[in-house]
């Protein structure tokens, strides 16, 4: 019997990307996914179940669909997205009960993939120059975001204690850039400006998108249980990332930079969550050995992953092309999975 | 590319475990790429339209297909993972010569005991209220043996804006036990630390060539967990080339500075002073490596043993001092 999915955050880039990986594999007989919106992305099989962000409904799914496999991947790791308060809600809370409804009795969760970032290590100037996954950060936790994930991560920790029998992974992603994927530093490159702090220039490392969605893929089909870290080998300065995106460094005053930064985030020119001041001061390595050494291998290093997006940016600006985004139907995709007129099987 | 698709066909056809790595490698090798026989048939010309190139689209392009071929690891400086630039270094190296050569008028003893290639741990005493043995020690090695020293020195460089910079591409890393072990074992590298640390550089000119406690002798450990000799350098004339008299513990609080230094320098030359240094002729003594029979790689070492080795190497670097400058006639002419 092949096994039976679940994805959180189906409406957002990783949920809806991982869906479509794991679409493609025959021995993963039913993906469930949740979202709070509707997919953005084109799905074949994939079920769709609309929830709030807080999943109350959760422990009801799981029973009745009996999945033995849960990818949570949507945990908020840009605060410049939502408002504090949601992203609490979203990570913390929704976590909670995500764990509350695979640990429930008689269960039928197997194992638990949770999508967190090296936000947790921070970025201090006592920072190792690669972390390793039993490495804590050094420096005080000074963002909410950060706040938010070290409590999720302390949830998934006590859940796995609690649970032997079940298989918990973390995956803690570093910075990811890619083809597709927008986030605060994919917005600024795309702009053309890349906010940095006067007299710094450290090193930051990153991740393709595609090696995110190949090492979740990775972790749902072989057994490896624990922490691990997930970035590209090699780091490489701030302003070769700009030089790479094309972008001018916007120079921020080494004190008080986000006060400095304000403006021009208020405007739309750049984005500066509280997040990245620390990055753009100190930077921040992980040693992603463990999974190398687990069997996975990765496609990208980090500087392979700016030019990934840079390429792919060059390529958005030299034709402006934007495609016509998908509009899921909810009564059309249930016709085509469900409708017993449609012959299975053939290309549609 | 292969083992994407591999991975695939491998479950499809025997049916087996995704675990079993050997058997999907198997049927890789003898299974033709182009047309794996899955059930997703739609795959292919999506991935013929967006796997081939970059994919433009926003998330609404299908993604099932093997994706870009991966990219090899471009780079457009050299800078390297700890933030060295071997170019930066060439600069640094061409505008620091002369002072090299004709201000300290560095003299070398025992070069020949600093191994060609693999790692060792270099440590020598730490003088000046802003020390000027550490860039005589990486110049010297750099251009004698034409191979990298990385600096290890406390964090708070870190945390200066252009001088922390400076100071990374110029082969400064954060004093980290994680650090040294990388660089010492993995990559095999020379790496200098002054196992004294800031108690030396604030140390007042009463009590120069006076050895400060080694910390804790954690340079020590890190080099019998990586495996790699210590080679110990005796540096004669730093503690003259900027000899602090008193400091001033209210302005290192008030601007966050590990110590505040008045020097001889300051006081002739004004706020110059901070950055120009007595003349003062440099020599340089390395001692023989010193390897530790123990087994690498190990979490913890005896306390014992570490503190006895770390005393040890010091008693001999405060021997060699002794001896050096009872051999010196004149601070200026050595």
């Amino acid at each position: 019997m092949g096994s039976r999915v679940l994805i959180t955050g189906l409406d957002t880039f990783w949920g809806g990307r991982m869906a479509q990986a794991l679409e493609a594999k025959p021995d993963v007989e039913m993906i469930l996914g949740l979202g709070t919106k509707e997919p953005k992305v084109p799905l074949e099989r994939t079920e769709f179940v609309r929830s709030d962000q807080k999943y109350s409904i959760l422990s009801r799914i799981v029973r009745a669909t009996q999945v033995d496999t849960i990818v949570h991947t949507f945990l908020e790791t840009n605060s410049s997205a939502v408002p504090s308060r949601i992203l609490h809600e979203i990570n913390v809370i929704g976590t909670l009960n995500l764990l509350a409804a695979a640990g429930a009795s008689g269960t039928s969760v197997r194992k638990v993939i949770v999508k967190s970032s090296t936000h947790v290590y921070g970025a201090a100037e006592q920072d190792p120059t690669w972390f390793r996954e039993e490495d804590t950060r050094t420096g005080p936790v000074r963002t909410r975001l950060e706040r938010s994930l070290l409590e999720v991560e302390s949830l998934v920790r006590d859940f796995a204690e609690d649970n032997p029998h079940l298989e918990v992974t973390v995956l803690r992603f570093a910075n990811v850039l890619g083809t597709d994927i927008i986030t605060p530093i994919t917005y600024n490159l795309r702009k053309r400006l890349l906010p940095c702090i006067a007299g710094f220039d450290p090193l930051v490392q990153f991740v393709e998108e595609d090696d995110v969605v190949r090492a979740l893929e990775f972790v749902t089909a072989n057994r490896v249980p624990g922490v691990f870290n997930v970035a590209g080998e090699g780091k490489l300065p701030w302003s070769e990332v700009a030089s790479f995106g094309g972008a001018h460094l916007l120079p921020l005053p080494p004190i008080r930079p986000r006060a400095f930064a304000a403006p021009f985030t208020r405007t739309g020119a750049i984005r500066f969550p509280p997040e990245m001041e620390g990055l753009v001061r100190y930077g921040r390595g992980v040693d992603s050995s463990k999974l190398r050494a687990a069997g996975f291998e990765y496609r990208y290093t980090s500087a392979g992953a700016v030019l990934s997006f840079a390429r792919a940016n060059n390529l958005r600006r030299a034709t402006s092309a934007t495609a016509p985004e998908y509009r899921y139907e909810q009564d059309v995709e249930q016709f085509f999975r469900h409708s017993p007129a449609v012959v299975r099987g053939i290309d549609t | 590319m292969d083992s994407d698709q591999g991975e695939t066909v491998g479950t499809v056809r025997g049916g087996g475990h995704p675990d079993d790595a050997d058997f999907i490698e198997a049927v890789v090798q003898h299974t033709p790429t182009t047309t794996p026989d899955a059930p997703d048939e739609d795959a292919d010309a999506p991935a013929e339209l967006t796997g081939a190139t970059v994919s433009y689209l926003p998330v609404a392009t299908r993604r099932t297909g093997p994706g870009p071929a991966p990219i090899d690891d471009p780079r457009r400086s050299d800078v390297d993972e700890w933030g060295r630039s071997e170019h930066m270094r060439s600069i640094v190296r061409r505008l620091y010569d002369p002072m090299y050569r004709y201000w300290f008028r560095v003299e070398w003893e025992g070069l020949e005991k600093i191994p060609a290639d693999g790692g060792a741990l270099l440590i020598a005493n730490h003088a000046g209220a802003i020390p000027s043995d550490a860039p005589a020690i990486m110049h010297g090695i750099e251009t004698e043996l034409g191979r990298p020293v990385y600096g290890l020195a406390d964090y708070f460089f870190r945390t200066l804006p252009v001088l922390g910079t400076l100071w990374s591409r110029g082969g400064g890393v954060p004093a980290h036990p994680d650090n040294a072990y990388r660089i010492l074992h993995d990559q095999q590298q020379l790496a200098l630390v002054f196992p004294e640390g800031t108690k030396a550089t604030s140390k007042t000119y009463s009590d120069r060539y006076r050895l400060r406690r080694f910390g804790r002798g954690g340079f020590v450990e890190i080099a019998m967990r990586a495996g790699v000799p210590v080679i110990p350098i005796a540096v004669v004339g730093a503690e003259e080339s900027m000899p602090i008299l008193f400091r001033i513990p209210s302005v290192a609080k008030a601007f966050n500075l590990p110590y505040f230094p008045v020097t001889a320098n300051s006081l002739l030359l004004g706020p110059l002073g901070y950055v120009t240094y007595f003349p003062a002729k440099f020599k340089l003594r390395v001692l023989d490596p010193i390897t530790f029979d123990v087994e690498p790689g190990q979490d913890r070492y005896s306390r014992s043993r570490v503190m006895d080795e770390a005393e040890r190497i010091r008693a001999t670097m405060q021997d060699a001092l002794h001896d050096m400058l009872r051999e010196r006639r004149s601070i200026w002419f050595g």
